[in-house]
C-alpha cells in the first residue's frame, strides 16, 4: 500500500491503494466514480476510457503508479444530469444509448477529439471512434451525438 | 390503407384523422391479459398512496431497450397523467408482479399490455370513489392531473381516494372505456427516463452497487467444461494481502478478498496455482456443418402442407450459422449478501424469479429465503452469464455470511463461459414452377438447444462444478409456433407444398442457450437467401418474387415501403456494390421488418462494408417510435456483426475465442454508411414488440446484397473476410 496524489476532475484526491491497481479500479472504488467501466481489462474495448492530460486513455491499463501529476479526467467531469456537458447533452438528444454501458467511454473519447480538432469531418470521428466497441449497435447515433456536440460548440464559439 | 408515420402526422396535424382507441388484442378476447395470471390484483400494478406518490409495478426488466419509459407512457395515458408523476419499479421478487423472462421481444405484448389494462381499471376505479366522496355522477367528473374536479371546483385527487384496499381487488377481463381526449404520451418518442444517469457516471448499472462492507470476488474456472481439478496449494494465496477467503467446493474455486483488484489478482494467483485435468473432450470437425451433423438429432415434423411436387426446375442449398456469443460489453456482475438466513441478490438476470427457484434448488434453501432484484447491467440480447455469476456471487454468500460479495466476470470468463448462441445447420430444397412460383418446399434444421435458462440449479454455471454437482435438466425445444431452434423456420410465404422438419439436438457438444431471435437468425437466413436464389433462377426481380408469394397485406406493406424508401426500382449499381433485400415476420407472429441493403465488397481484402440499409417495421400500435427504431438500429448492426464476423472457435479440450481480438466484433469503421429505419404505426393493434426483428432479416439481406456485388453466394456464416477472400 502506498499513498498516490490524483488530481480527478480538477480536485485533489489522496488514495492509499496497490501501486499496481489500475487507475480505473482507483476510479470506480476509491473514489466511487461510475463513469469509467470494466469492459474487458485487456485496452481492447475502451469502455473505461478517461483523459490523461487531454490524451484518452483506457484506464484499465493504467497503473495508479504512474498517474503522477497528469490531471485525470472522466465523465462525471463533464456535467451532470441537471447540468449536462454539450457532449452528454447531445448524447441525450440524439437518445445514443440502449444498454449504455460503453457510453462513458464513448463521450471521453469523443472529448478528447474535440478538444484538439473542434470542427471534425465525419471520417475523422469515425475514425477517432474506432478503439471503443459498442454491442448494442449505437454507432449511427453516438456518430450523430458526436457530430452535433462539434457543431454546438463551434456555434457557441462563433 | 398504407399510412407511414410521416403521413399520419400529417393527417393528425390536419385535424383529419379519427383517433382509434381501440383495445389491443390479447391472446383470447373475455380473457386477462397473460401477465394477470399470476398478479391478478390491480394494487400489484399500481399503487397510490396518500401523498399522491404512484407507483408502477412491472416484471420486466430494463435491458437498454427502453422499456421503462414505454410502459410509463401507457399508465400516464391510462391514467391522464404526465409520466414524470410516475414511479416504476422493475422486477424483483419481494415487489413485483412474476412476468417470466424479459425475453422473446414480449414485453410490450405481455407487460405493456397487462399495464394498460389494469391503469384502466385503476382510474375505473378511482373514479367510482370519486363520485361516491363527491356525491356526484361519474358524468360530471373530469380527470385532470391526478385528481377528478366537479363542475363546482371540488376536486379528490388519487391520494384523497385511496386510504386503504380500495385498489385491492381483481382485474376484471373487460378493459375499462378509454378515458376521454386524446392520449398524449403513446406515439410520442418521450426522451428515455434511464439514459441521463447512463451519460453522466449516475448509478446506474449492478457493477456500480457499492453496499457497506462490500467484499469483492473472483472465479477461478477451470479451463474447460470437462476439466477436473486435481489439487490447489492455496497456502500462499491467502496470505495475499486482503485475501479474505479462498473457496474451494469441488471444481468452483473463488477468492474473495477486501478490494477488487486484490481479489483479481489473488484469483490470477490461484489460477496458477490450480491443476487441472483438462481432456480432449471437444469434438474437433473441419467445418461448423461437419460438426452439427454429427450430432445426434431428433426429428418434429413442424409443417407439413399439400403433396411433394416434382415438376418443375429442383434447387437445394445448406445453410450454417456458427456458434456465436452474447457477447456483453461489460461482463456479468452480480452483488449477493446472506443474512440471518436469508439472501438478496442483485442480478441482471432476464428473469429474477425463475432464477429465485434455481437458486433456492442450489443453496438448499425455501423459495422465501431469496430475493432477486434486477438492476440493469451491460446489454445482454438473451441468456448470457448474467444467472451464473448471480450464482457465483450466492454461494461465495454463503461462504462469507453478512458480507454483501460482488463479482464480476473477467472478460475471458464471459467470452469462455457464457452460454454460446447455438450453431445451426439448414438445408433447403424447392422446386421451381414454370409459373415462376414455388411449387414445393422442403426445409430441415439441425440444432441444439436455444434454451437452457435456469429455473432448475442444473442450468447454473457453478451447479455443475460443485463437489456434489447438479445436472442440468435434458433440454426440450419450445413449441410451435413460437419454437426455439425452428424459430422462423416455416416460411411466411404461400406454399402450398411444404414441409418443414426440425432436428433437435438434445446434447449440445458446448453448452448453449437463448441469443437474440433464437433459431430465427439462422432460419431467416436461410430462407431469404434461399428466395434470393430462387428469384434469380426465376429471373425475377428479388422484392417482387417475394410479393408474389405473399398474402398478408402488412407484410407486404413493409417489403414496399423498405423497397420505395431504398430506392430498389432505379437502383443503379455502381463497381464493387450491390443491393439486397430481406423480409420476416418474427416468430411468424410478431413484428414484420423488410430490409434493403447495400454493401461495398473488396475481394482483395475480403472487405464487406455496409454503405446504406433501409428498413421498414410494422411492429402493431407504437409507443415510442425512437424506442422502436433505436432496437431496430441496433438490432440490424449487431446483427451484421454477428454475419461478418462473429466465430465462437475452439479446439478438442478448450475454447480458444476469449477476447475482442480472438473474436472481433463490429466497429465504428464497418458500421453502415447511412441506416433509416421506416415505422408503420398501427394504432389500436395489439403491441407486436420489436428487440428480435432485425437479426434474420439483417444477414440474408448483407449476404443477398453481396450477391449482387460480387456473385460469391456466401451460405456459410460469417461473411468473414478470411472467407470472402477464400471464396
Amino acid at each position: 500500500m502506498s499513498t498516490y496524489r490524483l488530481q480527478v476532475n480538477g480536485k485533489p484526491h489522496a488514495v492509499d491503494t496497490d501501486p499496481d491497481t489500475p487507475l480505473l479500479y482507483v476510479l470506480r472504488n476509491e473514489l466511487a466514480l461510475n463513469g469509467a467501466k470494466f469492459g474487458c481489462g485487456l485496452g481492447q474495448c475502451g469502455s473505461c476510457t478517461v483523459l490523461l492530460d487531454g490524451q484518452a486513455a483506457m484506464s484499465c491499463m493504467v497503473p495508479v503508479s504512474v498517474v503522477g501529476a497528469r490531471q485525470v479526467r472522466t465523465v462525471e467531469g463533464l456535467g451532470d444530469a441537471r447540468t449536462p456537458g454539450a457532449l452528454q447533452q447531445a448524447f441525450i438528444d440524439e437518445q445514443a444509448a440502449q444498454c449504455g454501458y460503453c457510453i462513458a467511454g464513448m463521450i471521453m473519447q469523443a472529448t478528447a477529439l474535440l478538444e484538439k480538432t473542434p470542427a471534425p469531418t465525419d471520417a475523422q470521428i469515425r475514425a477517432h471512434m474506432a478503439p471503443n466497441l459498442c454491442r448494442c449497435g449505437t454507432h449511427m447515433r453516438i456518430l450523430r451525438a458526436v457530430r452535433r456536440a462539434a457543431d454546438a460548440l463551434a456555434g457557441g464559439k462563433r | 390503407m398504407s399510412i407511414d408515420t410521416d403521413r399520419r402526422r400529417f393527417l393528425a396535424a390536419g385535424g383529419a384523422l379519427t383517433l382509434s382507441f381501440a383495445m389491443p388484442a390479447w391472446s383470447a378476447p373475455g380473457e386477462l391479459p397473460k401477465s394477470f395470471d399470476k398478479s391478478p390484483w390491480l394494487d400489484a400494478w399500481i399503487r397510490i398512496d396518500a401523498d399522491e406518490r404512484i407507483t408502477v409495478f412491472t416484471g420486466k426488466a430494463e435491458l437498454g431497450q427502453g422499456i421503462k419509459t414505454a410502459l410509463l407512457q401507457i399508465v400516464a395515458d391510462e391514467l391522464r397523467i404526465a409520466p414524470s408523476r410516475l414511479t416504476l419499479v422493475t422486477a424483483d421478487t419481494a415487489r413485483t408482479p412474476d412476468e417470466g423472462m424479459t425475453a422473446g421481444s414480449n414485453s410490450m405484448k405481455d407487460s405493456g399490455t397487462a399495464l394498460r389494462h389494469a391503469a384502466g381499471q385503476v382510474r375505473v376505479r378511482l373514479m367510482e370513489l370519486a363520485a361516491q366522496r363527491l356525491a356526484l355522477p361519474v358524468s360530471s367528473l373530469a380527470l385532470k392531473d391526478g385528481a377528478f374536479v366537479a363542475l363546482d371546483g371540488r376536486r379528490a385527487s388519487f391520494g384523497q381516494l385511496v386510504t386503504g384496499q380500495e385498489l385491492h381487488v381483481r382485474a376484471t377481463p373487460e378493459p375499462a372505456p378509454p378515458a376521454p381526449g386524446p392520449r398524449t404520451a403513446n406515439g410520442k418518442s418521450l426522451p428515455r427516463i434511464d439514459i441521463p444517469a447512463k451519460v453522466t457516471g449516475g448509478r446506474a448499472y449492478v457493477q456500480d452497487l457499492r453496499l457497506p462492507g462490500m467484499v469483492h470476488a473472483r472465479v477461478v474456472r477451470p479451463p474447460s467444461q470437462a476439466a477436473r481439478l486435481l489439487t490447489v496449494d492455496d497456502a500462499a494465496i491467502v496470505r495475499m494481502p486482503g485475501v479474505l477467503k479462498v473457496v474451494r467446493d469441488g471444481h468452483f474455486l473463488a477468492v474473495i478478498a477486501d478490494g477488487e483488484y486484490r481479489a483479481v489478482k489473488a484469483a490470477a494467483a490461484l489460477a496458477r496455482a490450480a491443476r487441472w485435468d483438462t481432456p480432449a473432450a471437444l469434438p474437433v470437425h473441419p467445418t461448423v456443418g461437419a460438426l452439427v451433423s454429427a450430432q445426434p438429432s431428433e426429428p418434429t415434423t413442424i409443417h407439413d402442407q399439400g403433396a411433394r411436387v416434382k415438376d418443375g426446375r429442383h434447387f437445394e442449398a445448406t445453410y450454417t450459422r456458427p456458434f456465436q456469443l452474447h457477447a456483453s460489453i461489460g461482463p456479468s456482475c452480480a452483488v449477493a449478501q446472506l443474512v440471518d438466513g436469508r439472501y438478496t441478490v442483485w442480478t441482471h438476470s432476464q428473469g429474477v424469479f425463475p432464477l429465485r427457484g434455481a437458486l433456492a434448488e442450489l443453496l438448499a434453501v425455501k423459495i422465501d429465503a431469496i430475493r432477486c432484484i434486477h438492476v440493469e447491467g451491460s446489454g445482454c440480447y438473451g441468456h448470457n452469464g448474467a444467472d451464473d455469476v448471480a450464482a457465483d456471487a450466492a454461494l461465495l454468500a454463503r461462504a462469507l455470511p453478512g458480507r454483501p460479495v460482488r463479482v464480476q466476470w473477467m472478460r475471458e470468463d464471459e467470452h469462455g463461459w457464457e452460454p454460446f448462441g447455438a450453431a445451426m445447420v439448414a438445408q433447403v430444397a424447392a422446386t421451381l414452377g414454370a409459373d415462376g412460383r414455388i411449387a414445393d418446399w422442403q426445409y430441415d434444421v439441425f440444432t441444439p438447444p436455444h434454451n437452457t435458462r435456469p429455473g432448475k440449479a442444473g442450468n447454473l454455471l457453478a451447479a455443475t462444478h460443485l463437489a456434489r454437482p447438479f445436472t442440468p435438466p435434458t433440454p426440450t425445444p419450445s413449441p410451435q409456433p413460437e419454437g426455439s431452434g425452428d424459430r422462423n423456420a416455416i416460411p411466411y410465404y404461400r406454399l402450398p407444398n411444404a414441409r418443414v422438419t426440425h432436428h433437435f439436438q438434445p446434447k449440445a457438444v458446448v453448452r448453449t442457450s437463448a441469443m437474440r431471435g433464437l433459431g430465427a437468425y439462422c432460419n431467416v437466413f436461410a430462407i431469404e437467401s434461399f428466395m434470393d436464389e430462387l428469384a434469380r433462377a426465376a429471373q425475377a426481380d428479388p422484392v417482387a418474387f417475394r410479393l408474389r408469394h405473399l398474402d398478408d397485406p402488412r407484410a407486404v406493406e413493409v417489403v414496399k415501403l423498405a423497397a420505395s424508401k431504398f430506392g430498389w426500382d432505379g437502383y443503379q449499381k455502381a463497381s464493387r456494390r450491390g443491393r439486397g433485400f430481406a423480409f420476416a415476420r418474427y416468430k411468424n407472429l410478431a413484428s414484420y421488418c423488410a430490409l434493403a441493403v447495400e454493401v461495398e465488397v473488396a475481394r482483395e481484402t475480403g472487405l464487406v462494408r455496409i454503405t446504406r440499409a433501409v428498413s421498414a417495421v410494422d411492429c402493431g400500435e407504437i409507443v415510442n417510435p425512437d424506442g422502436v427504431r433505436n432496437q431496430i438500429e441496433g438490432g440490424i448492426i449487431q446483427s451484421a456483426s454477428w454475419t461478418l464476423l462473429e466465430q465462437v472457435r475452439f479446439d478438442a479440450s478448450r475454447v480458444l475465442t476469449v477476447d475482442w481480438a480472438s473474436y472481433p466484433i463490429l466497429r465504428f469503421g464497418q458500421a453502415p454508411e447511412k441506416l433509416d429505419v421506416h415505422l408503420i404505426d398501427r394504432p389500436g393493434q395489439p403491441f407486436l414488440g420489436t428487440g428480435e426483428a432485425a437479426q434474420g432479416p439483417a444477414a440474408a439481406a448483407i449476404a443477398n446484397a453481396v450477391v449482387d456485388a460480387c456473385g460469391l453466394r456466401m451460405r456459410d456464416l460469417p461473411l468473414d473476410r478470411a472467407r470472402m477472400r477464400k471464396a
